[in-house]
C-alpha cells in the first residue's frame, strides 16, 4: 500500500514536470510578447526589460529555469495584471474564494446526483425515471453560460429574489453554487444510473433479496457500493474542475476567484500568471488522481495494489 | 406421510415478452413435506428454475404468477404482502444458486454478509449474531473460522464460497430450503462434497428441501422424491425408486436412456432424446414432448394428458399410460 502510494506519487511528479515544460513551450510558440502594447517601447527599453525577466536567454536555458523554480514553488510574478507581485502570492488569495465555492458545488453534485441516480434506475422505466432523464439530459446540454446568465436575468433582475453579484452573504451563493453544480450532478447522476442497472442485476442482489434485505439496504448497500466506481473516477477531475472554479460562472456573478482570474491573465498576456495558474490546476488534477486511485481500494476491496497496477 | 409443508397447485408462471407470451410454467402441482428432499428434474427451459423463483417471489419481470396457489404451512404465499414477503424469505424458506462466484457480494466480508442473513429477521446484538455466524461456518464445515469472517469472497474458493452461501441460508433455520442447481458450477469431487453436507443439514434440522437439477446422478444420490419437468409442466413424479427403476413416462425413460450407466456392460452408444427443446413461444397443443416422443398416438398431438396415478407415490402425465391404466379415456376431437 505503502509502496503503491509513493510509487503513484513519483509518478505524479513526472507528470506535473511534463506538463510544466508543454506549458512553457507553448507559451512561448505563441506569437507577440507580454511588453507589447499600443505604444511601442524603445528597443532599449525591451532589451532591458528581457533582460531583466530573463527573456534574452536561449529557449532551452528559459525552460530549465522555470521548470526549476517551479519545482521549488516558485512560479516568478506578475508581469501585468498585479506588476511582480509573486504568482503563487495570487493563487493563495484566489484559490480559497473559488475552493470555497467549489466545496459547496461539488457536495450539492454529489449528495444529490448520486441518489438522482439510485432512484431512476430504482424506477426504470418509470414517470420518475423519464422526468430525472430530461432534466439530466438538460443538464448536460446546456452550457452553463446560458444557465447562468437565464438564472440570473430572471431570477435577479426580474424577480429579484437573489443579488445578482458578489458572494459576500450566504444567499449570494446559491445561484453560483447551483449552476456550478447543475451540470457535474446531471453527469453523475447518468452514470449513477446506469452503473446501477448493472448492478441491480448481478446475481448477489438477488442473493441479498432472497436473505430477506431491506428495500433500503438494497440499494444503497449491496448495489451502490458496487456501483459507484465510474462515479469515483469522474470524481477526481471534477474535484480539481469544481475547486478552481468555474471560469464562466465566476465571471457572470463577478466573483473574485481564480477561474475569473485565469480567464482575464490570458486576456492580458500575463504569461507566468496563465502558466502558473495551468500548472497549479494540473497539479491539483494530478493529486486528485491519486487520491481517487487510492479510494478505489477503500471501494472494492478486489482491488489489489500489490502487483500489476501501471 | 406427514403433513404438507409447501403444497403447489395448479400453478402458471408467464413471461410477458415482446414477441409474446411465454408459459413458463403450465400448471403444476405436487406437495412437499417437512423431513423430505424433492428432486426437480429437467433440462434448460422446462421451468424448473422459474418454478421455484415463484415460490420465494423472485421472478424478475416480465415474469408473473398468472394462476394457482402455493400454500406454505396453510398460508397461501401469493397474498403475502411485498413486506411480509420479505420478512418470509430467508427466514422460512431460503435459497441457495448454481453459480457461487457471483452470488455473494464482491465488496463485503464474508462474516458481514452472514450476519446481515440473522440481523434481518432477528433482533440479536452483534455479538451474538457473530457467535452464531462463526457457529454456522464451522457447521458447514469451513476450517479457520475466525480468519474467513474477515475474508473478502474473491480470497476463497468455489467450494468453500458454495458453503457460505448455504451458511447464509441456514442461518435462520429455515423450514424449506431451496436448491438451485448449487453443484452445477463446481467440479466433481466439490459436488460430493456439497451434496453430502446438504444432506446431512438436511437429516439434523429436518427442513424440506427443494433441489433443482439437471442431473439424474445427483437426484438419485439426495433425493426422497423427484418430479420431472419438461415444457413447464411435470411429465412424472414419484420416488426416486420409482421414477429409476420404474419410469413410466417416455421422456423420463429418455433421460435415463441417454445417461451412462455402469452396471451394464454396453458396446453401442447412448441413446438420446432426439428432437429439440419447446419453443416455449409456440409449444405443441397437446403433450409438451409429442413431436419428440417415440410412442406418440394422435390423441397425444391434440390434448394434454391429466394426470394418471399409478401407485400411492407414483403418477405420469401420459396418455399411453393412461390407456395402460385401463382407464378408459374420451376422444374429445379437436372442434
Amino acid at each position: 500500500m505503502v509502496r503503491y502510494i509513493l510509487k503513484r506519487l513519483l509518478v505524479a511528479l513526472l507528470t506535473i514536470f511534463v506538463i510544466s515544460c508543454v506549458t512553457f513551450l507553448l507559451m512561448n510558440a505563441i506569437p507577440g510578447g507580454p511588453f507589447l502594447s499600443e505604444k511601442a517601447p524603445s528597443q532599449a527599453t525591451l532589451d532591458a526589460m528581457n533582460a531583466k525577466y530573463g527573456l534574452d536567454k536561449p529557449v532551452p536555458v528559459q525552460l530549465f529555469n522555470y521548470v526549476k523554480s517551479v519545482f521549488q514553488g516558485d512560479f516568478g510574478v506578475s508581469l501585468r495584471m498585479q506588476r511582480n507581485r509573486p504568482i503563487l502570492d495570487i493563487i493563495k488569495e484566489m484559490f480559497p474564494v473559488s475552493a470555497k465555492l467549489g466545496i459547496f458545488a461539488l457536495l450539492s453534485a454529489i449528495i444529490l446526483g448520486i441518489p438522482m441516480g439510485c432512484v431512476a434506475a430504482y424506477r426504470q422505466g418509470k414517470v420518475t425515471d423519464s422526468i430525472l432523464r430530461v432534466v439530466t439530459t438538460l443538464g448536460i446540454a446546456v452550457p452553463g453560460f446560458v444557465l447562468a446568465a437565464l438564472l440570473q436575468y430572471f431570477l435577479c433582475v426580474k424577480l429579484g429574489l437573489f443579488p445578482s453579484m458578489g458572494i459576500a452573504k450566504p444567499i449570494q451563493y446559491v445561484l453560483p453554487v447551483f449552476c456550478l453544480s447543475f451540470y457535474p450532478m446531471c453527469y453523475i447522476g447518468r452514470l449513477m444510473r446506469s452503473s446501477m442497472l448493472d448492478a441491480i442485476n448481478q446475481e448477489y442482489v438477488r442473493t441479498a433479496r432472497a436473505k430477506g434485505v431491506r428495500p433500503f439496504a438494497l440499494i444503497f448497500k449491496h448495489t451502490l457500493r458496487n456501483a459507484v466506481i465510474p462515479v469515483i473516477t469522474y470524481l477526481g477531475p471534477l474535484t480539481a474542475y469544481t475547486l478552481t472554479g468555474g471560469f464562466v460562472v465566476e465571471s457572470v456573478f463577478s466573483i473574485p476567484g481564480l477561474g475569473r482570474y485565469f480567464v482575464q491573465s490570458i486576456l492580458n498576456r500575463d504569461y507566468p500568471l496563465i502558466m502558473g495558474t495551468t500548472i497549479f490546476l494540473a497539479v491539483l488534477i494530478v493529486m486528485m488522481n491519486v487520491v481517487v486511485d487510492i479510494a478505489y481500494k477503500f471501494v472494492d476491496p478486489r482491488i489489489d495494489f500489490g502487483k500489476g497496477n501501471d | 406421510m406427514s403433513k404438507a409443508l409447501l403444497k403447489v397447485s395448479d400453478l402458471r408462471v408467464s413471461f410477458f415478452t415482446p414477441a409474446g407470451e411465454v408459459k413458463a410454467v403450465g400448471g403444476i402441482s405436487y406437495e412437499l413435506s417437512e423431513n423430505e428432499i424433492l428432486g426437480i428434474v429437467g433440462e434448460s427451459g422446462s421451468g424448473k428454475s422459474v418454478e421455484a423463483y415463484s415460490i420465494i417471489q423472485l421472478l424478475q419481470p416480465p415474469g408473473r404468477v398468472i394462476g394457482g396457489t402455493i400454500e406454505f404451512d396453510g398460508e397461501n404465499l401469493l397474498e403475502y404482502s411485498k413486506t411480509r414477503m420479505r420478512q418470509f424469505r430467508g427466514d422460512k424458506v431460503s435459497m441457495i444458486f448454481q453459480n457461487p462466484m457471483t452470488c455473494l457480494n464482491p465488496v463485503y466480508t464474508v462474516g458481514d454478509q452472514l450476519t446481515e442473513a440473522l440481523t434481518c429477521h432477528r433482533s440479536v446484538s452483534s455479538a451474538d449474531a457473530r457467535t452464531r455466524s462463526i457457529e454456522m461456518l464451522e457447521r458447514v464445515g469451513i476450517n479457520n473460522v475466525e480468519k474467513r469472517m474477515k475474508q473478502y469472497p474473491h480470497e476463497l474458493s468455489g467450494g468453500m464460497r458454495q458453503r457460505i452461501m448455504i451458511a447464509i441460508a441456514l442461518i435462520c433455520s429455515p423450514r424449506l430450503l431451496i436448491a438451485d442447481e448449487p453443484t452445477t458450477a463446481l467440479d466433481v469431487t466439490i459436488q460430493a462434497q456439497i451434496l453430502e453436507l446438504i444432506k446431512e443439514l438436511q437429516k439434523d434440522t429436518g427442513m424440506a428441501v427443494i433441489f433443482i437439477t439437471h442431473n439424474l446422478g445427483v437426484v438419485a444420490e439426495i433425493c426422497d422424491r423427484v418430479a420431472v419437468m419438461y415444457g413447464g409442466k411435470i411429465a412424472e413424479q414419484g420416488t426416486a425408486d420409482d421414477i429409476f427403476y420404474s419410469p413410466a413416462h417416455p421422456y423420463t425413460r429418455g433421460l435415463l436412456r441417454s445417461m451412462p450407466r455402469l452396471d451394464e456392460v454396453r458396446r453401442d452408444r447412448l441413446i438420446p432424446i432426439k428432437g429439440s427443446p419447446v419453443d416455449m413461444l409456440n409449444p405443441p397443443a397437446g403433450c409438451p414432448l409429442s413431436p419428440r416422443c417415440d410412442e406418440c398416438m394422435k390423441i397425444c398431438l391434440r390434448a394434454d394428458p391429466s394426470k394418471t396415478k399409478l401407485s400411492a407415490t407414483h403418477n405420469v402425465h401420459c396418455w399411453n399410460q393412461r390407456a395402460a391404466a385401463g382407464e378408459k379415456y374420451v376422444m374429445t376431437e379437436a372442434r
